[in-house]
């Protein structure tokens, strides 16, 4: 289902383009042998290096490529085996050598593509420009003097990789829904924790507009650091009514970099194309072109872990489970491996059913992710056991679930404690089903007149006197018997 | 006299105990306060750190299997950094910065047992020919010209290095060479400059000027010496990802090598008007005179060609000062250095900072290093020089297919007059003609001294080898020195005219 905007003079198309800046995982910078760890002292992971200091010089850190080049695997992308390190040239309090080392022209890895999955249970591919490695800067901080700035280096050399995807984006939808592919892939392979909260991934945002797909792309604008998903799409959708509004009244879109303002809702102009910095890109004369061996890139592609799209088409197939159930069971890495424990030698659709239905909503409730939920895949696949040999009904394990959760106790122990275990006795069923049958002597006349829904009352009944632990199926049976 | 003593006389005396480390360094600090007044070869000096170190440097000696340069005074030009003792650049703008880290070659040297005399002068951050260009003043050569009392220039940008060796006021020195800077001020003192191949020196810890072209090296008053100071200062650092992985021989074997079928290469090209060079001038005498040594020596002398060798100025007039114009972009005031007072905004700041504390010629490199990396100009400037550096790198290539070596002169002229010093920066540029082409290539060249011009002012030949060849240039350049027997001492010196 195409999105438009209606405007004035007719329907509009948007055209966007994503510039993701994601953190790499490693212990070190991306030249320099500093910490990356987050919340630290200011300056307290700043080395010679990172500070610019004169004579110093930047040595790769071998971790940093690897990162990439399994992101670039993940991504379905070209590895570029030589790629070149350039510096990027301008001055900023929080850029000590006055340039950031980054990769303009041969950047590591080259085309590729994400595919992303819409509301409607559609999918699209969204190509990927490229990939490349490139440093981050410091931090400034204005609100510790009332008069003077201070420079956190802490961050100044930490590896980013910027990812920029092609102009393939045409709704707030599809740019929510690849910014969240996105960071599925990188948290699944590991190089990037996707933490938008902490700065660990922000999004540069180019949007466009025209009136439709036949038409070339007109003037677009750069959304600078976005820095969460709804922000990406309230920031597509608002710069969008913008654009079209200056169209529609005769005006002329300018190219320019601009911020989105949340609390305001709208975006402010940064600096036009003729304030636009020159970078003076040119090699880095301190670094030799980047060489990886195809060899090397062939076994990181072996040690990659199974990704969310294989991930789910698997599920479908291997436990005959919904593509939506299976979607949302890959989401996280840790879910899927949770559903897979539970899953493992049981009902796989009943478990689906559990960890997507109650589990999520007990998380939910209790703002727990599943890498702490109170409630253990071991201990869910009990309890499915115990279904499973009918020593409880699907009844008394919403009960037992609930326990569970509160306790901690596994599904047998308090089964055993409550006395919950189902009740598979004929005798004791058939006497409970005379005994209702006999109270509701009118109802019964009711039912053989052709009132068959009542046989859900009479199932009712007999589970309330036996307090739902007779098993539903002998009760059914007995019933039918009877009547 | 203790000063002047070669590095390997001085070595030998030392282990036959004839004079300790703490007399030979005292002799070089004494000559140092004696004449830096007048050279002003030294920014800073460090007497005490020096005899500190002589001291410990006689017990290593008296223990035995002291490594080469244990107790050998050197100077140690100012853009390596010392750990702990001020480091300039001879700019203003890093002020009086003192690192708290060793650069890689004066670390080598220190483990290799050297003793630090001080920080020599230089041209700012390598930017010159004359030495001046200087923020601590400019430095006199200690050469003077017969019946001529006017301060020469000691070439530059290792203009101090080059005058303390001269002068007798170091036994050797490091140097530092980006188109020139060591080979050059060497030919104009008449002592021995050594500019390695690319990457077989590290860069770490020295300020960058270019860095695809800086490169350190020795500087001495024997071309045995200079192979001793290398073997100590080459070799791999994983701290500078251009540094090369090659082993290092122990250069001094080199010297006195045979030379028996050596193809030495002469580019015709180094013999034209363009080179600023004139017909019938000392240099080319000194050249045909080199020449015919090699000759003697049971080379075979062989005319080859470096088309565009005419381009080499040119081509590293605008790769030199792109890379400058980014290196020294974090002299900012921010961090360490002089920041300038009463800035209003963060751009004012850089401004001022960055104009006050850059000097002049500096501050041209970065503007036009700036201009040729542009939008717009980097196509027609930046990339066309790295093309035309490719082709020249090719030049040598192809010239090294039939030569073992290649014979030049060093410089067009003899050391200069400080107040001939060319208004025209263009024509200062044109002192390194005959040195830049082999920087851009990379390749290793050595300026030896040969002869003294009419006016008594020494005159150096360059070879020049093949990559992590420094060997053939060390043999062809000890028996060069030997056969030439270039034996004239500056006028101004240790011991004479303090």
């Amino acid at each position: 289902m195409s999105y438009t905007i209606e405007g004035n003079t007719g329907t509009w198309e948007i055209v966007v383009g994503l510039e993701v800046h994601a953190q790499v995982i490693s212990k070190s910078k991306l030249f320099s042998g500093a910490s990356t760890l987050f919340g630290g002292e200011p300056n307290s992971h700043v080395s010679l290096i990172d500070a610019g200091f004169p004579g110093m010089l930047p040595v790769i850190n071998q971790a940093c490529v690897e990162q990439a080049v399994r992101t670039g695997l993940g991504l379905k992308a070209r590895i570029n085996l030589e790629s070149r390190f350039d510096r990027k040239n301008y001055f900023y309090a929080d850029l000590p050598t006055g340039y950031q080392i980054s990769q303009f022209e041969h950047p590591i890895i080259g085309t590729g593509v994400v595919q992303i999955e819409l509301s409607d249970g559609s999918t699209r591919d969204i190509g990927i420009t490229r990939l490349h490695l490139e440093q981050d800067a410091g931090k400034l901080m204005h609100d510790q003097d009332p008069k003077r700035s201070f420079v956190d280096l802490n961050r100044a050399g930490v590896a980013l990789m910027e990812i920029v995807s092609e102009p393939d984006i045409r709704s707030p939808e599809e740019a929510g829904a690849y910014v969240r592919k996105l960071r599925q892939i990188l948290r699944y392979l590991g190089t990037c924790d996707g933490n938008m909260e902490e700065g660990s991934m922000r999004a540069d945002v180019n949007v466009s507009v025209r009136k439709s797909a036949s038409e070339p792309f007109r003037t677009r604008c750069e959304i600078k650091n976005v820095n969460s998903i709804r922000f990406v799409m309230q920031a597509i959708e608002i710069e969008a009514a913008r654009q079209i509004e200056i169209w529609e009244s005769g005006g002329e879109v300018d190219q320019e970099t601009r911020l989105f303002d949340p609390h305001k809702g709208e975006t402010r102009s940064l600096r036009s194309k003729e304030d636009a910095h020159d970078y003076r890109y040119f090699p880095d004369p301190d670094l030799l072109p980047l060489v990886v061996e195809q060899a090397w890139v062939d076994e990181l592609e072996r040690g990659l872990p199974e990704l969310p799209d294989d991930k789910r088409d698997r599920f479908i197939k291997q436990y005959g489970i919904p593509r939506y159930d299976a979607s949302v069971l890959v989401a996280e890495q840790a879910i899927a491996d949770y559903y897979e424990e539970v899953a493992k030698g049981r009902d796989a659709r009943l478990a689906a059913n559990w960890v997507t239905g109650d589990l999520f909503g007990a998380l939910n409730r209790t703002g727990r992710s599943i890498q702490d939920s109170p409630i253990s895949a071991q201990a869910l696949g009990g309890m499915l056991d115990l279904m499973a040999d009918k020593t409880i009904n699907g009844k008394i394990a919403k009960e037992v679930f609930e326990d569970m959760l509160e306790t901690g106790d596994s599904a047998a122990d308090i089964v055993e404690r409550k006395g919950l275990k189902q009740v598979t006795d004929t005798g004791a069923i058939d006497a409970a089903v005379a005994d209702v049958l006999a109270r509701n002597a009118d109802k019964v006349e009711e039912y053989r007149g052709g009132k068959d829904r009542l046989f859900g009352f009479f199932v009712g009944q007999v589970m309330k006197a036996m307090a739902g632990k007779a098993n539903p199926a002998i009760v059914n049976e007995a019933l039918k018997k009877v009547l | 006299m203790l000063t002047d003593l070669t590095i390997a006389q001085a070595a030998e005396g030392l282990r036959k105990k004839e004079f300790s480390a703490v007399e030979l360094t005292k002799a070089h600090t004494d000559a140092v306060e004696a004449l830096n007044g007048r050279v002003n070869a030294y920014i800073t000096v460090t007497p005490d750190k020096a005899l500190e170190a002589a001291k410990k440097a006689d017990s290593t000696l008296s223990a035995g299997e002291a490594p080469a340069l244990t107790g050998i005074p050197l100077g140690i030009k100012d853009l390596f950094c010392t750990n702990g003792v001020r480091t300039t650049a001879a700019s203003k703008i890093i002020g009086n910065f003192v690192p708290p880290y060793e650069s890689t070659v004066t670390a080598k040297l220190l483990e290799n047992g050297a003793i630090f005399l001080g920080k020599t002068n230089l041209d700012e951050f390598a930017m010159g020919s004359g030495n001046l260009t200087s923020a601590f003043g400019s430095v006199e050569n200690p050469w003077h010209r017969k019946d001529d009392a006017s301060v020469l220039v000691p070439g530059g940008s290792s203009g101090g290095s080059a005058a303390a060796v001269a002068a007798h006021m170091a036994m050797g020195a490091t140097g530092t060479d980006t188109g020139g800077s060591i080979r050059q001020p060497a030919a104009y003192c008449g002592i021995v400059g050594l500019k390695p191949t690319y990457g077989r020196c590290s860069r770490w810890g020295t300020i960058a000027f270019a860095s695809s072209l800086d490169q350190a090296g020795p500087m001495t008053r024997t071309v045995e010496d200079a192979a001793i100071m290398l073997t100590a200062m080459a070799g791999h650092d994983p701290k500078d990802s251009t540094c090369a992985d090659v082993a290092v021989p122990d250069y001094r074997a080199a010297c006195g090598r045979s030379l028996k079928g050596l193809r030495v290469g002469i580019p015709q090209e180094y013999d034209s008007p363009l080179m600023a060079t004139e017909k019938g001038n000392d240099i080319l005498a000194a050249w045909k005179k080199g020449a015919k040594i090699l000759e003697e020596a049971g080379c075979e002398i062989i005319d080859v060609f470096l088309p565009h060798t005419r381009y080499a100025l040119a081509t590293y007039y605008i790769i030199a000062p792109a890379e400058c114009s980014s290196n020294l972009a974090r002299y900012d005031g921010v961090r360490f250095g002089k920041r300038a007072e009463g800035a209003t905004s963060l751009d004012d700041l850089y401004e001022k900072t960055r104009h006050n504390g850059f000097g002049e010629e500096v501050r041209r490199r970065i503007l036009m290093g700036t201009y040729v990396l542009s939008a717009g100009y980097y196509d027609a400037y930046y990339l066309k020089a790295q093309k035309v550096r490719t082709l020249i790198q090719r030049d040598f290539t192809q010239a090294f297919q039939k030569v073992d070596v290649l014979l030049t002169p060093t410089a067009p002229t003899a050391a200069f007059a400080r107040d001939e010093k060319p208004e025209d920066p263009v024509q200062m540029y044109l002192n390194d003609i005959f040195t830049v082409p082999a920087s851009m290539a990379g390749q290793p060249a050595m300026s030896v001294p040969v002869a003294l011009d009419d006016k008594g002012l020494p005159l150096g030949l360059q070879l020049i080898g093949k990559h992590f060849d420094e060997e053939t240039i060390i043999a062809v350049g000890s028996a060069l020195e030997k056969a030439a027997g270039f034996t004239a001492r500056p006028d101004l010196r240790a011991g004479v005219s303090a």
